[in-house]
């Protein structure tokens, strides 16, 4: 089975047209990758659906603006994966799950 | 339908929030301008308008899931195919279905049949957004009412 990471760079590289191979776990989704929120809420259905969660955008975007949290903490890839790992574990863990 | 004004539904037929559905009816004018050009000697309905039937449905079933507290505003449009032509004075039966309910965005699929034909079809995106001006929201509760919105669909769980 492929890694969150891999899988995320597949949806990117599909949803904006971005050579895979130049999407790497360290690319900022936005200064690197050149992605706008437009194409990133293509992204974030993408991911929702291949992971049945439901990413918290408007939570993080909050935080990134209230000086709680950094753009890199959610849009560089790898974080990115962790974040989803993350909320795939609290959905398996959740009760009825 | 009004199509000066952009209003294309005209009347809620049914507003399932538990399953997520809705279906509009829209009645396409036997006469307008927009047939004159649209084509001499072959009216019909234009794609780009039918599309925007479809956003408007499913923007009415996004209201109803939102309790009114946000706006959606389309965003995206996805796989609209224009399956078959819409004449002057058809009536439109467009159904729209919640696809997915995301974090400051909504996904649902719409389509527009005439009797049982289907004509065309979409996914289509929105962002939801508080209401940039509270006339609007005067204005989507006046439209609610005239195009017969079950407001107890949302007054109660």
């Amino acid at each position: 089975m492929s890694s969150t990471f891999d899988q995320i760079a597949n949806i990117i590289a599909e949803t904006c047209d971005i050579p895979r191979d130049t999407i790497k776990p360290e690319s900022h989704a936005i200064d690197d990758l050149g992605i706008d929120s437009l194409d990133f809420l293509d992204i974030a259905f993408a991911i929702d659906k291949a992971f049945g969660i439901k990413m918290p955008l408007e939570k993080w975007t909050q935080e990134v603006n209230d000086g709680k949290a950094t753009t890199e903490q959610y849009f560089v890839l790898q974080n990115l994966a962790d974040r989803i790992d993350e909320l795939v574990a609290a959905k398996n863990a959740a009760p009825g799950a | 339908m009004n199509l000066d004004y952009f209003q294309l539904i005209d009347r809620i037929v049914d507003l399932n929030l538990d399953e997520k559905k809705i279906t509009v009816e829209a009645q396409v004018p036997a006469a307008h301008t927009i047939f004159e050009g649209h084509f001499p000697g072959f009216p019909i309905m234009p794609g780009v308008l039918l599309t925007e039937a479809m956003a408007q449905s499913s923007g009415w079933l996004l209201l109803g899931l939102l309790k009114f507290e946000r706006m959606p505003f389309l965003a995206i449009v996805k796989e609209a195919k224009m399956r078959g032509f819409v004449s002057p004075g058809q009536l439109l039966t467009i159904e729209a279905k919640l696809e997915h309910e995301g974090s400051g965005f909504a996904v649902t699929k719409a389509k527009v049949r005439v009797g049982k034909e289907l004509k065309c079809s979409a996914e289509i995106t929105f962002g939801l957004a508080p209401f940039p001006d509270p006339a609007l929201r005067v204005h989507m509760d006046a439209m609610a009412n005239k195009i017969g919105f079950p407001l107890q669909a949302i007054t109660h769980d």
